[in-house]
């Protein structure tokens, strides 16, 4: 490694063209991860910005798998995921990674049925045996007992996913994994899984691209995707046993019970929460940061952008259909940050 | 017999009118894709797409500033890692080269030139990113540089070898030693040539978008300096094409319409250049 | 040629120091060293790419050897990893290409080469260059917006109503999939097949052709039972050329081919290709052994392309070689 990394470094100057470029000018501070909440981050970025003209925060949504991978081998300066990284993960990283809730979402079952245009009523198990591919048509008994009235077309249903590793995954199979046995043992949780189904699309972006691209498709997406291009999308039974819808108030409904007991490290599922109108497919999102930041000036960056954001970027949310972050968690978070050295 | 004749004139004309149409479906296609482009890019482009700055996701407006200077700045990297080498490497092979040894450069140039270009992002990531920790405008440079070595050596090569002997001859003859007359006599001689395979290089590799998924990355912003990821035009055509937002299919539309346009001016400002010097050396 | 290799080619009594110390002098051996140094480099940056695949797939070349290329299962989560599903999709997505480009572009390159007037052919061989230089992201993107929205709403379920019975071309219609691939790889490997064949087709001596249209052959007669079949390994290593191209291909296919790694009888089905998957996961791989398997596919599609690209250019110049060897 050494020996390459001189080479490559005598190849470089050998050009002589140019140095690196370091040391004044505006600090860039680079991360990636989540596309779930690229949404709500590019627009936080752009604020934070236009307020401090001197930091640019590049943030790439290349999916959550990709922002822990690039985060760990260190090519990115913090990274973002909708799924907490795993304890095995924690384990193996060569550096110790904190946790920082930023917003909530939910990811749910957005679908195109040319001629449907009522809001479908989804059960876990009716979602699980779609993923499955044991349910196969859009007008099969799960489906229609849980539509009535509904006239429902015997097509072929088409199952979209991501084909990233992503965070909206880890929520949905989390999710699948708790209600239902057979997803369990079969296909497990994570941010990419090995797909019984379907068609892969890229990023949320891609797969709500490929929906509106394709009749009698299904797919899950977070909130704001399906609210900004319009894709219909349906209710879902919760533990208590009602359809809900999601939207700001039962997301954090969903997120109410889990604030109260937030673990020290942050990392909490709330899928399948309790609560008579919570939203079983809510979670939170993370901002992974290093415990450890050398460059200072990027410290200060990063940990004034988390003030800055459980401060005065949270309210950006609503407009961008994420729920904010609860009372207690933002307090827990900003005595957190101290953390960071 | 007659019978026969007839069939076989009507076969003849048949087939020969077939290849015509495949001729015609073949060169058509580029018509189609530079009127679609032109259609729906066209109606894109504004000023703004040319001096802004991409907006946050789901916002109208913004353009793609920062990935034209990205392109511009991973082309000029890339042609001066590229360029240097495959030019001395094709002087070696046509002035030097002995017979086991360029064998084996041939050999590989060849080997690389047929390197998927995904593959090419691969090394560039393990060899250039990893060990810097950086995702950087130069490793994306580097990855493009090495995509153009092989077309600038092999032509280089070519053209070279095109000069007729007499002048090299000629120039031996006053007393020119043997490097003085490959650098006044022979490089002079094919210099368009050599111009012509680096412009036709340049516009190849400013298309490629795999090899910089994971070495220039992307940026939202003007990207500072060359060690910090950068937009370049066809990535930021590849990640608006697969979103879904409206606004960000337009202005894939006119991104692509850009690079196609500066890819095919390229292209034929360069063929152009070679027509004449092809010519000029007939004469 | 043979007189510039004169001052290299030192053999013979003045081979001693001071002739040497007279070379250097002179500059001749400097600048050699010089160009030896760029050329040696390029060698020396190829081996080092083959190195780093090589290296950077240990692990999975020890965990599954040789097996990887043939196990269907591709499973992040519980860290099981086969070739298979991207192996079948990009060697059908090829096939597919192949079918639709191979008749074209041997059909345009006839009409280019045997019947078309120069001026007129130079001018579509010209045109037929650019289309070979749009990049492949463009490919993608009208990919996506034209090739697939017009087989999903039109030419699958023309295919279904009237192929149907085989099973190429049953299944759910989406769109996206190996034929949507393939159509596209098609339209962007034409360009390839047309060039080289129709330099290869110009090579074939006239006497060949006037001696068959001399004994009475029409003029396709002539064109296919004499000049092609004389400049039929050049074809076929224009052909390999297309293949190699389509093999390799990243962007254009990421886009349309639906990227599920499953194999399917059926072409409407969404597939992946082996540069697809890496285009979509490298850079998210979570584990080792997942990356490791990974550039594993990387070194596979590599040695892939290498092979065939090596193949055409040995068809290719074998029959260049002939025609050059007549005249």
């Amino acid at each position: 490694m050494m020996i390459r990394k001189l080479a490559v470094t005598v190849f470089l100057l050998a050009l002589g063209t140019m140095a690196w470029a370091q040391g004044s000018g505006p600090v860039l501070v680079n991360g990636a991860g989540a596309t779930f909440p690229d949404p709500i981050y590019s627009k936080w970025f752009d604020e934070y910005h236009k307020a401090h003209p001197a930091i640019q925060i590049n943030y790439q949504s290349v999916g959550s798998g990709a922002g822990i991978r690039q985060l760990l081998s260190g090519t990115v300066d913090f990274g973002a995921s909708d799924g907490p990284m795993s304890l095995e993960q924690l384990a193996q990283a060569k550096i110790k990674v904190l946790h920082f809730p930023t917003v909530l979402g939910a990811a749910l079952p957005t679908y195109n049925i040319p001629g449907v245009s009522q809001e479908l009523n989804f059960t876990p198990e009716a979602l699980a045996g779609i993923f499955l591919g044991t349910i196969a048509k859009w007008n099969a008994p799960a489906l229609a007992r849980a539509n009535p009235g509904v006239n429902l077309p015997a097509k072929d249903i088409v199952v979209i996913h991501r084909s990233d590793g992503s965070g909206t995954t880890y929520i949905w199979t989390d999710y699948l994994s708790k209600v239902s046995e057979a997803w369990r043992t079969k296909v497990g949780k994570g941010t990419s899984v090995n797909w019984p189904v379907g068609l892969g699309g890229k990023g949320n972006e891609g797969v709500a691209g490929l929906i509106k691209q394709t009749p009698n498709s299904i797919g899950y997406v977070e909130l704001i995707y399906a609210v900004q291009n319009k894709l219909p999308y349906g209710r879902v039974r919760n533990a208590a046993g009602n359809f809900i819808r999601a939207d700001l108030p039962s997301v954090s409904a969903a997120a109410a019970a889990a604030a109260k007991s937030m673990p020290d490290d942050f990392r909490v599922s709330i899928t399948n929460a309790e609560g008579k109108n919570a939203y079983p497919i809510s979670s939170f999102t993370w901002l992974l940061v290093p415990a450890r930041i050398q460059d200072p000036r990027k410290r200060e960056a990063i940990t004034g952008f988390l003030r800055w954001m459980l401060k005065d970027g949270q309210k950006y949310a609503e407009p961008l259909a994420y729920a904010p972050l609860p009372r207690e968690v933002i307090e827990k978070e900003m005595k957190a940050i101290a953390q960071v050295q | 017999m007659n019978y026969r004749m007839e069939w076989r004139k009507a076969v003849n004309a048949v087939m020969l009118t077939l290849t015509g149409v495949c001729a015609l479906l073949a060169v058509s296609v580029l018509f189609f894709i530079l009127g679609y482009l032109v259609w729906h890019g066209g109606r894109a482009l504004n000023w703004e797409f040319f001096t802004q700055l991409p907006k946050p996701v789901g916002e109208a407006g913004g353009g793609m500033a920062n990935a034209i200077l990205g392109s511009a700045k991973l082309l000029l990297v890339a042609a001066l890692v590229g360029v240097p080498i495959g030019f001395f490497g094709g002087i070696y092979l046509a002035e030097f080269g002995g017979r086991t040894f360029a064998f084996l450069v041939r050999y590989t140039t060849d080997l690389l030139n047929g390197v998927p270009s995904i593959v090419i992002g691969i090394f560039a990531y393990s060899a250039l990113v990893l060990p810097f920790r950086h995702f950087s405008t130069l490793a994306g440079a580097i990855a493009l540089g090495l995509m153009m070595i092989p077309i600038t050596l092999r032509s280089t090569e070519e053209f070279l070898r095109l000069v007729p002997r007499a002048l090299r001859e000629g120039a031996l003859a006053l007393g020119a030693s043997k490097w003085k007359t490959i650098l006044t006599v022979v490089v002079p001689a094919a210099y368009r040539g050599v111009l012509t395979a680096v412009l036709l290089a340049m516009a190849r590799v400013a298309g490629e978008t795999a090899p910089l998924l994971f070495t220039a990355f992307n940026n939202r912003f003007w990207s500072p300096g060359w060690s910090q990821p950068t937009a370049s035009l066809p990535v930021m055509i590849y990640t608006y094409a697969i979103a879904p937002y409206e606004d960000w299919h337009r202005q894939a539309w006119a991104a692509g319409l850009v690079l196609l346009g500066l890819v095919l001016i390229t292209n034929m400002v360069a063929r152009g250049v070679l027509a004449r010097g092809m010519s000029a050396q007939r004469s | 040629m043979a007189t510039a290799a004169i001052p290299v080619k030192h053999a013979g009594p003045g081979w001693g120091l001071r002739a040497l110390a007279r070379r250097l002098r002179n500059g001749d051996e400097i600048a050699h060293l010089f160009t030896l140094v760029f050329a040696a480099s390029v060698i020396l940056i190829t081996s080092l790419l083959v190195y780093e695949l090589w290296v950077n797939s240990a692990l999975a070349r020890h965990k599954f050897g040789l097996s990887f290329l043939f196990t269907r299962v591709w499973d992040p989560i519980f860290d099981q990893f086969g070739a298979l599903p991207f192996v079948y999709g990009t060697l059908v997505t090829s096939a597919v290409a192949l079918v639709i480009a191979v008749p074209v572009g041997l059909g345009a390159a006839i009409f280019l080469a045997e019947l078309a007037p120069p001026k007129i052919s130079g001018a579509l061989a010209f045109v037929i260059d650019l289309l070979a230089a749009v990049p492949s992201v463009i490919y993608g993107l009208l990919g996506i917006f034209v090739v697939v929205p017009l087989l999903r709403e039109y030419v699958q379920p023309f295919l279904k109503a009237t192929l149907g019975f085989l099973p190429l071309f049953q299944g759910p219609i989406y769109g996206v999939g190996f034929l949507a691939a393939g159509v596209v790889l098609a339209v962007m490997v034409v360009p390839f097949i047309i060039s080289v064949s129709r330099e290869v087709l110009l090579g074939v001596p006239g006497d060949q052709r006037e001696a068959a249209l001399a004994l009475g052959a029409t003029r396709w007669e002539a064109t296919w039972k004499v000049v092609v079949p004389y400049a039929r390994t050049g074809i076929l290593g224009s052909i390999f050329l297309a293949l190699a191209r389509a093999l390799g291909e990243t962007m254009a296919v990421t886009m349309v081919i639906g990227n599920n790694p499953q194999i399917s009888a059926s072409l409407f089905a969404p597939g992946y290709s082996i540069a697809a998957v890496i285009a979509n996961e490298f850079s998210e791989a979570t584990g080792d052994l997942y990356l490791h398997a990974l550039v594993e596919l990387g070194l596979v599609l590599f040695l892939l392309t290498f092979i065939l690209n090596g193949l055409a250019r040995l068809l290719i110049l074998a029959t260049t070689q002939r025609g050059v060897g007549q005249e």
